[in-house]
């Protein structure tokens, strides 16, 4: 247990200069430099531009479908990089078991695109 | 190399599991009209799941690494959570039918939910435990919010994610603590981690406070049972008649499987908070079910008050209080399917109504639907001799014979309690001056479930053997 925790010790030590670097970093702009706020100082950076509106605005909720479906075969290539490598470790139960997930993972692209989750109008 | 797991005792899991994804497939080929199609298939797949179960029912086997385990406990509340999934879509396609929910995605989901019941029923791992609640969890979300043009549907769908996730959190972070501090996830890893002599480290009971916590949430006692009656309210008739039954099953079995399996030893410290769920439960449902005028939220209320009472033949921690359980399970499984056909079948010419006083003088305009319904408050409430008294019976019996007489007193006030609401809808039904008549033609998948339900409930105590026997086998092979 002792000889665990002492592995842990770098990190701790990091946190800790982290957070003292940067408490003192604001601490110094606040106590140091000169303060002389007006508006646009204030105000929201965009890019240089006059800010445009705000930034609760609705936008269509189809963007969030295709970014559910993306994350699940990104997901997928994340789970296939380490089978490929581990391929002659885990022999031919681990072979099927990744058939088996491909081919769950098809069937729901499948039905997606029935569903006409893919067009966009 | 690793070795091939054997299949066999996961057969209706994989069942299961092939057979929603050649029903969304065959739904998504022919289109929405396609319901009924899928609909009676999945009802027969689950069947054909119940009937896998068989088998393999009276020995216990372990299997995928020990993570999974099939006995005759699973077997027992596995054919609970079949029957109950296969008739919520029975009584469910003519109200999605006529409410313009005609979706096909309705059967699949049931069945996918199921798949994760049974293996939240079968896990032996924390971890099994944990991805066979998800498995069900996401397909109930995705059901709450089934109704998706209603306000009140989508606000279920989404108080119920953002509050089962905050569970989830709580289970997971308790499975880390009983991990760090016992080196496994298996139950029986843990079950000999906590077993030594010395005293049990704070950690481990830190995390079954959390697990249980979680758990809590899932069969919905008190003081985790807020998202019930929202949810309950606001999902499609249909939907609230599946959450009051094969979860709930699922859920309960599933406590009974993490706290005899992983903590045997150490009864007494987690009989001490089911001890609290209980009455908590109980109380709270039995007297805020009081004031509700909505026959859903009501019910809901209902459900809390019928898990306090199957909590406290857990918290007997003794083979017969399981049993008890069991048969309080597939009592509470035939009452409320029972109910809910006949809450579903409450409609009028504009539509599905859920209000307790749309019940007003039923007995006149619908005789058999009023005496049905009054079988099963009769039974919900516990008079004798319909079965609901039967479950709270064998419940108070194991409580006193575990020297928690306390709580069986607890219990019995408050089901005194709740015979008062129950009571009062069998009152509007038969006294009250008659409402507009309820829409004649019900349906026959509805009409077929509430009469077979009504009768089981009816005739229990002339044939309460088989029941009682098989859970009492099914008990004992959790103390082997």
């Amino acid at each position: 247990m002792q000889g665990l925790l002492a592995e842990y010790l770098p990190i701790l030590l990091f946190l800790g200069v982290a957070t003292a670097f940067s408490l003192i970093m604001i601490g110094a702009a606040v106590l140091v430099a000169r303060q002389n706020p007006d508006p646009a100082k204030l105000a929201a950076y965009e890019c240089g531009f006059d800010a445009f509106g705000d930034s609760r605005g609705q936008f269509d909720v189809r963007f969030y479908l295709v970014a559910i479906l993306f994350i699940i075969f990104d997901l997928e290539v994340a789970f296939l990089f380490p089978w490929a490598i581990s391929l002659g470790g885990i022999g031919l139960f681990g072979f099927w078991s990744m058939m088996i997930f491909l081919g769950v993972l098809t069937v729901g692209f499948v039905y997606e695109w029935k569903k006409g989750a893919l067009e966009w109008e | 190399m690793i070795e091939v797991p054997a299949l066999l005792p996961a057969l209706p899991e994989i069942i299961l599991a092939i057979g929603a994804l050649a029903l969304l497939m065959l739904g998504v080929f022919t289109g929405e009209k396609s319901l009924r199609t899928v609909s009676a298939l999945a009802v027969l797949l689950l069947l054909a799941a119940a009937a896998a179960v068989l088998p393999g029912y009276r020995d216990t086997v372990v299997t995928f690494g020990g993570m999974f385990v099939s006995d005759s406990f699973g077997g027992f509340c596995k054919i609970l959570i079949l029957l109950g999934s296969a008739l919520s879509i029975i009584i469910s396609v003519d109200y999605l039918e006529r409410e313009n929910l005609k979706r096909f995605e309705y059967p699949v989901l049931i069945v996918l939910a199921t798949l994760g019941m049974l293996m939240m029923v079968s896990s032996n791992d924390l971890i099994a435990l944990y991805i066979g609640l998800e498995t069900q969890s996401l397909a109930l979300y995705v059901m709450a919010a089934f109704s998706r043009d209603s306000a009140r549907s989508t606000e279920a769908g989404l108080k119920y994610f953002v509050l089962g996730a905050l569970s989830s959190g709580m289970l997971l972070y308790g499975s880390s603590l009983i991990y760090g501090f016992t080196g496994g996830t298996s139950f029986s890893l843990i079950a000999a981690a906590v077993s030594g002599s010395g005293p049990v480290p704070i950690g481990v009971l830190l995390g079954l406070v959390f697990v249980m916590a979680g758990l809590a949430f899932k069969v919905s006692a008190v003081p985790f049972h807020m998202w019930t009656p929202d949810v309950y309210e606001g999902a499609p008739t249909p939907v609230t008649a599946f959450f009051a039954v094969a979860p709930k099953i699922a859920a309960m079995a599933l406590l009974v499987r993490t706290m005899f399996g992983a903590f045997p030893e150490i009864s007494d410290q987690w009989q001490q908070i089911l001890v609290f769920l209980s009455i908590a439960s109980m109380v709270v449902g039995a007297v805020f079910a009081i004031v509700q005028t909505n026959i859903k939220r009501l019910m809901a209320y209902s459900s809390i008050g019928h898990v306090g009472y199957a909590l406290m033949g857990v918290a007997t921690g003794t083979p017969d209080g399981v049993k008890s359980v069991l048969v309080y399970l597939a009592i509470y499984l035939a009452m409320n399917v029972g109910a809910f056909a006949l809450i579903i079948a409450m409609r009028r010419k504009d539509g599905a109504t859920e209000s307790i006083a749309d019940l007003a003088g039923l007995s006149r305009t619908r005789p058999a639907m009023a005496f049905a319904l009054a079988i099963f408050m009769f039974s919900l409430a516990g008079i004798p001799p319909l079965a609901g008294f039967f479950g709270k019976f064998y419940v108070f019996i194991a409580a006193i014979e575990a020297n928690l007489t306390f709580l069986a007193v607890i219990g019995a006030l408050a089901s005194a309690v709740s015979a008062f609401y129950y009571l009062r809808i069998v009152k509007v039904m038969y006294f009250d001056e008659p409402a507009d008549a309820f829409d004649v033609n019900t349906g026959r998948g509805i009409t077929a479930v509430a009469t077979v339900s009504a009768l089981v409930t009816l005739l229990f105590f002339v044939f309460p053997a088989p029941i009682v026997g098989a859970a009492a086998y099914a008990a004992q092979s959790l103390f082997q």
